[in-house]
Parts: C-alpha cells; sequence; structure tokens
C-alpha cells in the first residue's frame, strides 16, 4: 500500500460500512413504495452507488496508480455493457414477443 | 559477468524472502498479484453477467410472474444477509490495516469474525432454501406455484411455468453466488493459517490483499442480487 494509507483509513472504512449499510436499509423500505416502473430504477441506482463504494474505497481502486489495472477494470465494465445493452436493445424493440 | 555478480549481490542484500527471483521488487510483484487477480474478477463479471443478462431479459417478457414468485421469498432474510456481508467486508480491511500496521490480534480476530459472518450467510441461506423446498417452488418434478395472484392484478394469477423459470433463476443465480462464499471460507481459512504463522507483516500481507479482493468482488454481486431477485414488485 502506497501512502494515501498512512493517514488512518479507518474513518473511511466505517463511513463507507454505514454508508452500505443505510443503502441496504433504503432499498429494502424503498420497494414497498408504489413508484410505478420507478421502483426498479431506485433499486438499480442504489445497488450501483454501494458497488461503487465496494470498489472504490474496499477494493482500493481509488488511489490506485497503476494504468493495466484501469485498462482492466474499465474494459470489464465495457464488455459487461456490451452484453447486456446490446442483448436488451435487440429483446427490447421485438414487436412480437 | 561482473554486472550480474554485482546485481545479484544487490539482490542477495535486501532480499525479502517472499520476493520471487523474477521481479526487480515487492513493488511490481504485489502489482502483478493485484492485476492477475483483476483479470480473474473480470472472467467472474462476464460469467455472472450472462446469468444477469438472461434474468432480465426473462423478467422483461413475465414481469407479473416474476413479481409473483419473488413475492414468495422472505425479503427480510436478503436484506439480513446484504447486512451480514456489508459487515464481513468491513472485517476483511480491518484486516488488512491490521496486518498494515502490524496488530496480530487485531488480524487474526478479524479474519474469524470475516468466516463466522461467511458462515451466518450460507446458514441464513440455508434457511430460505429450506422454506423453498418446503413450499416446493424448486424447479422440477414437485413444482407447484398454483392460484398466486400476480402482484396489481388480484384477479390474475402468475403462470406456474413462468415462475418455474424465475425460481430455476433464483437456484442458479444464488447457488453459484453461495459456491462463491464457500470458496471464499476455504480462501480465508488459509488466510488464517498463514496469519496465525506470522506470514503477513507491514511489508509483505499480498495475500490478504488478494483474497480480500475475491471477497469484495461476491459481496458486490450479492448487492445486485438482492434487488433484482427480491424485490421486485413488493409494495402493496
Amino acid at each position: 500500500m502506497s501512502d494515501h494509507s498512512k493517514s488512518s483509513p479507518l474513518k473511511t472504512y466505517f463511513s463507507v460500512w454505514v454508508a452500505l449499510l443505510a443503502g441496504t436499509f433504503l432499498t429494502y423500505k424503498a420497494a414497498f413504495i408504489e413508484l410505478g416502473r420507478f421502483n426498479a430504477a431506485v433499486a438499480l441506482i442504489i445497488a450501483t452507488i454501494k458497488a461503487l463504494l465496494v470498489a472504490l474505497f474496499f477494493m482500493h481502486l481509488k488511489g490506485a496508480h497503476e494504468r493495466l489495472l484501469k485498462l482492466v477494470v474499465i474494459s470489464t465494465i465495457f464488455f459487461l455493457f456490451i452484453l447486456i445493452v446490446l442483448s436488451m436493445a435487440d429483446y427490447g424493440t421485438r414487436t412480437w414477443s | 559477468m561482473s554486472d550480474s555478480t554485482v546485481l545479484g549481490l544487490h539482490h542477495e542484500e535486501e532480499h525479502h524472502p517472499e520476493l520471487l527471483h523474477h521481479f526487480v521488487d515487492a513493488q511490481q510483484q504485489r502489482d502483478a498479484s493485484s492485476l492477475g487477480m483483476w483479470i480473474f474478477l473480470a472472467t467472474e463479471v462476464m460469467f455472472f453477467g450472462g446469468l444477469f443478462c438472461s434474468y432480465l431479459i426473462y423478467r422483461r417478457w413475465y414481469f407479473g410472474d416474476f413479481g409473483a414468485a419473488s413475492k414468495s421469498i422472505d425479503a427480510t432474510l436478503g436484506a439480513t444477509n446484504t447486512a451480514v456481508l456489508i459487515c464481513s467486508s468491513l472485517t476483511v480491511v480491518l484486516a488488512i490495516w491490521a496486518a498494515q500496521t502490524a496488530r496480530r490480534t487485531l488480524l487474526i480476530g478479524t479474519l474469524i469474525l470475516t468466516m463466522l459472518f461467511g458462515l451466518a450467510f450460507l446458514g441464513i441461506k440455508g434457511k430460505e432454501y429450506k422454506d423453498k423446498f418446503d413450499e416446493h417452488h424448486v424447479p422440477g418434478a414437485s413444482f407447484s406455484f398454483d392460484h398466486v395472484p400476480v402482484p396489481g392484478h388480484p384477479d390474475q394469477y402468475a403462470n406456474p411455468r413462468h415462475a418455474e423459470i424465475f425460481f430455476a433463476l433464483y437456484f442458479i443465480m444464488t447457488g453459484l453466488h453461495a459456491l462463491h462464499m464457500i470458496v471464499g471460507l476455504g480462501v480465508f481459512s488459509w488466510l488464517l493459517y498463514m496469519a496465525w504463522k506470522g506470514h503477513f507483516t507491514p511489508e509483505y500481507h499480498t495475500p490478504l490483499e488478494i483474497g480480500g479482493l475475491y471477497w469484495h468482488f461476491v459481496d458486490i454481486v450479492w448487492i445486485y442480487l438482492f434487488p433484482l431477485l427480491y424485490l421486485i414488485d413488493r409494495h402493496p
């Protein structure tokens, strides 16, 4: 670990932990409120924020300097995007189903 | 020849016991391990990504049936399991911090706590599976999902064949996730053994970081599984 971990990271870890628990509680509560089609959107937005918090602070992507590592992470997200968005663009626009 | 002797000597002087000879220094070795793990995680993202994609396609087609099936799962158990996993992720980062700051008791304590949280997760999961078996919601010959109303349409029953697809996806996705948890528990028992033997120092604790990356990744998969499987169309 490089210099940024020298100043105690404990505060960050515990704040992220509290935020993740709050996010879980919020997802759970929001699911029982009628929001129409926005229920799914709210759930996925909270999940993505939680996933980002874990990746940036717990998996230490924030503060990673290696370019190769960034390349791997970005291309992973890119290929996942292709997989899901292109598939859904197909199935979502089939008028006969 | 003299060059290599000098290099060799130089190498010998500051050679950390864990530094393999084909790496220039500890930082390079650590970066290489971490990069390898991230590439493995990339393959895992694609692996789970395919399942999420098929889930999304069927959910669009059979939204009402998926809603009815999702409602039959205990969302409180799912939320509890999410909290349990989040706590285990916290103990993992604390374990790495303990190794960085040479706190042996904290390191071993947090590793044991992580494994206890992992076991608690599997226990709660087992309870959930047992309920599904009791209710005959496991896809197969004894599957039954008759006369369950579609959320929002009380006059309409869910199609059992479509609900069966939801439960198939539910068991495959949570089952593979649980399998990852079991592998994680194996990895962490090994890390605990290494920590017990005193292998981890502020200079060298790469296995902890690599094992931690894996554990956090499994946590992230669950962060998406929870709302997608347990919380479809829950509102009254």
